[in-house]
């Protein structure tokens, strides 16, 4: 599948780059850190939110930076040359983005594990639904019509950071007003870390399969809407 | 046969009209040169004819494929070579290679076959193995040229192929083009006249998004209208007048189209005595694709 050979391209090009897969693990880690300390707060609940904010991180980190750097490294004419669409490239940026989501995920899993606490297999489905979700969101990201990574990563940023603190990871959604109820619905990361916290044995705000439906329903929309203006910025990059 | 059919292709880029109507054809196994000036449009035909981007109208066939509605399939029996690009840096040659085999939809073995002998063939084999970040732009453009041949394509697009590398780099991608040339069909676009005299069964001129003419390079040399150039400078300002003849000034220096070399030095020479200006040089040579293109273009004017 073409969509592969795309994939495979990225990870040897931008992911398995040391300072990527360690900036992987320690941003996570770190405002992890920053928000435990000085707080009592239970262990699963802690890792659930860590592994939560890790596959998110993970999966929008380099995906959002593929195709701006592309179109500044002229290799995008290259591959825009081949017989293949623009989506088989989205795909491919996907599948790359998955991958290393999923594979970042495993240092908390076995955190949490080290700890002695016990996931369902529930939060393997969730993860590479969450994965996906986020890869698309990565991918509508770098679908702003520049070829400046710092421009991307900014933009990102001013949406990432924020939906951090409206996803329940630092405060259970339970305990919210109405209104932050309905600002954290707006989040996809809410939906996963409810499944992460379900996973755990803990109380989900919104039952399980409601969580599934609203990822694949983000994942849906972002991955159109990706399609779209990507292939509105093609132009704009060459 | 035509497997590179272009029918009144129009593109505008905001209020710049790339492409203002453009169309012709180009036969199977023909070395097709689109000659122009910077901004003529030359890239900009290149990448609709690819299927990189689309025109504002018309039509584009490539093998009976059109371009914007069969794109994957037009693609599928075409090589490309873009004017600026770039292989992957932090991959090596190989690597670089199997990407594009890949998608292209060809079998591991078969990539690897094709691979190897373009490798060699273009003398970069020993070097599979390292990253393209280590390679001179020679042998970047020597990868890229692989790149563009891995699915051996019937048809082969290569925009600017010499523009930027030194000239033994440039005599051997040209050398390469002559031996793709015997079995596929090219489309080349360039500036540089010679290497159009060299490589092209027939030449189109581009100017401002409008084709100006398609014709044999031969012929093209001989509609400058007369089968000597006699160049010629002046010390000082001056005008050069000679009624009835074909005269063309390029910065300090006339060229004049003759079929009469000695009237035609006789009339130059009363000139200057009539008109008390120096003769700094002259001299007579045959004309060049060159003369026929800025003659064409001044036409154009
Ligand atoms: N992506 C783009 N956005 C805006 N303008 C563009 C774009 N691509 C081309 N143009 C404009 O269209 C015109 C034709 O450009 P094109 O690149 O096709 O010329 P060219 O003949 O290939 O020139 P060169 O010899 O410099 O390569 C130019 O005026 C150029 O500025
Ligand atoms: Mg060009």
């Amino acid at each position: 599948m073409k969509c592969l050979a795309i994939a495979k391209k990225d990870i040897l090009m931008y992911y398995l780059k040391g300072p990527v897969v360690i900036f992987g693990i320690l941003l996570p880690l770190f405002l992890f850190l920053a928000f435990w300390i000085g707080r009592n707060l239970p262990l699963d609940f802690l890792v659930a939110g860590l592994l939560a904010m890790t596959v998110f991180f993970a999966s929008t980190s380099v995906s959002p930076v593929v195709a701006p750097w592309e179109g500044q490294m002229r290799t995008l004419e290259r591959l825009m040359a081949c017989p293949i669409s623009v989506s088989t490239i989205i795909f491919g940026d996907i599948i790359a983005s998955i991958t290393f989501g999923i594979g970042i995920a495993i240092v908390p899993l076995l955190l949490g594990m080290a700890f002695g606490l016990s996931f369902s297999f529930v939060v393997l489905v969730g993860i590479v639904l969450a994965a996906f979700c986020f890869s698309c969101l990565g991918l509508l990201f770098s679908s702003f019509p520049t070829n400046m990574p710092s421009t991307v990563m900014m933009i990102s940023s001013l949406v990432r950071f924020p939906l951090i603190f409206i996803s329940g990871i630092f405060i259970p959604i339970q305990s919210l007003p109405s209104w932050g109820k309905t600002i954290s619905l707006l989040s996809p990361l809410t939906y996963f870390t409810d499944i992460a916290r379900a996973s755990l044995g803990m109380s989900s705000f919104l039952p399980v399969y409601l969580d599934f439906l609203a990822l694949i329903a983000f994942s849906g929309l972002f991955l159109i809407l990706a399609i779209k203006l990507h292939e509105r910025a093609l132009l704009s990059r060459l | 046969m035509n497997v590179i059919e272009a029918e009144n292709l129009v593109k505008s880029f905001g209020k710049i009209k790339a492409l203002d109507g453009i169309s012709f054809k180009v036969k199977k196994g023909q070395v097709f040169g689109f000659l122009g000036p910077n901004g003529a449009g030359k890239t900009t035909t290149v990448r609709i004819l690819t299927g990189i981007i689309k025109p504002d109208s018309g039509k584009a066939r490539i093998n009976g494929f059109d371009v914007v509605n069969e794109t994957i399939k037009a693609k599928q029996s075409i090589g490309v070579l873009p004017e600026i690009s770039n292989a992957y840096l932090d991959l090596t040659a190989w690597q670089n290679l199997m990407l594009i085999a890949s998608l292209y939809g060809m079998q591991k073995d078969e990539a690897e076959k094709r691979a190897e002998e373009l490798l060699r063939e273009f003398g970069i084999y020993e070097r599979r193995n390292t990253r393209v970040r280590g390679f001179s732009k020679g042998m970047k453009q020597r990868l890229m040229l692989c790149m563009a041949l891995i699915s051996d394509p019937e048809i082969v697009f290569l925009d600017e192929p010499t523009s930027g590398l030194d000239v033994q780099s440039a005599r051997m991608i040209r050398g390469k083009v002559l031996s793709i040339a015997k079995e596929k069909t090219v489309f080349l676009t360039s500036h540089n006249m010679d290497e159009v005299n060299l490589l092209c069964d027939e030449v189109a001129i581009i100017s401002k998004g409008r084709l100006v003419t398609v014709d044999t390079p031969e012929r093209l040399k001989s509609r400058v209208g007369g089968s000597i150039a006699i160049e010629v400078s002046f010390g000082g300002k001056s005008e050069l007048r000679v009624d009835e003849m074909n005269v063309v000034k390029y910065g300090d220096k006339y060229v004049i189209y003759t079929t009469n070399p000695y009237q035609t030095i006789c009339r130059i020479v009363d000139f200057a005595k009539q008109n008390n200006v120096e003769i700094i040089s002259i001299n007579t040579r045959t004309p060049t694709l060159e003369d026929a293109f800025l003659k064409l273009l001044e036409v154009e004017k």
